[in-house]
């Protein structure tokens, strides 16, 4: 029997790599507060879960990947900026909480694994 | 992964905002400069963002240019000031004052923002190094 660490961490990896991605365009909302006519974007966490799932199981993904979504904001501005720096930060801080979770459940496996090599 | 591109991210709207406090820095120094014509007047400097779009997984920010605003100068007669004209004018800059003021707020807390962004993005990567050390 070979131990496969892929199968070993489950969907954690994955769902941290996500994570990282939604934290680089949130990044990128906070950056362009000021930016005339910028449209803040997003990622839709559980779609793209269900895409990569979907994709290592060989299935093909039907329609288009609709990864990226536009945020539509709550008070339109004039210049055409769609970040709401109020939403955003709320977004970047779940989403770094979410990214330590995602770090825990890895690190708790990776304990388990451990304990199970050792023989403990 | 991009922590890299993360903080290229948030150093580049640290540096747009930064320009944007340049520009109200000058334009409070220099809201009550008088000149002997329209021309020579001093105009309020605003710079201009756009963002740099890599795939479509966000972007930098990047200052395009630095406008002088068109709002109208106030002429004032003063004969006894050294600048005034034949008519005994003199050209004051255009700058508003409550509303630089009210832009630095805005620009100062933009920067926080991103200062906090990269403080946050330093300890996520942080703890990704110490992954199964405990």
């Amino acid at each position: 029997m070979t131990i496969n660490f892929k199968d070993a961490l489950g969907v954690h990896a994955d769902a941290l790599h996500v994570r990282a991605e939604r934290t680089k365009m949130l990044a990128a909302n906070i950056a362009n507060e000021s930016t005339p006519g910028y449209t803040a974007r997003d990622l839709d966490f559980g779609a793209v879960m269900q895409q990569r799932a979907a994709e290592e199981n060989g299935e093909l993904s039907l329609g288009d990947s609709a990864e990226t979504l536009y945020r539509v904001p709550f008070q339109p501005s004039a210049d055409g900026n769609t970040v709401e720096i109020g939403v955003e930060q709320a977004a970047f801080s779940q989403n770094a909480s979410d990214f330590q979770t995602s770090l825990t459940f890895i690190n708790m496996k990776l304990r388990g694994l451990q304990k199970a090599i050792s023989g403990q | 992964m991009g922590f890299k591109d993360i903080s290229n991210i948030a150093g580049s709207a640290m540096a747009a905002q930064s320009v944007r406090l340049n520009t109200i820095a000058s334009n409070l120094a220099n809201a009550d400069t008088a000149a002997p014509s329209e021309a020579e007047a001093y105009r309020a400097r605003k710079p201009v963002f756009a963002a740099v779009m890599e795939n479509d997984a966000g972007g930098r920010v990047q200052v395009l240019d630095v406008v002088k605003s068109a709002d109208p100068v106030r002429t004032v007669y003063e004969p006894g000031n050294p600048l005034a004209n034949a008519e005994g004018m003199v050209v004051y800059s255009n700058v508003n004052s409550v509303a630089e003021m009210a832009d630095m707020m805005s620009a100062s807390r933009a920067f926080e923002t991103n200062v906090e962004v990269l403080g946050r993005i330093k300890s996520m990567q942080q703890s990704l190094l110490k992954l199964g050390e405990g």
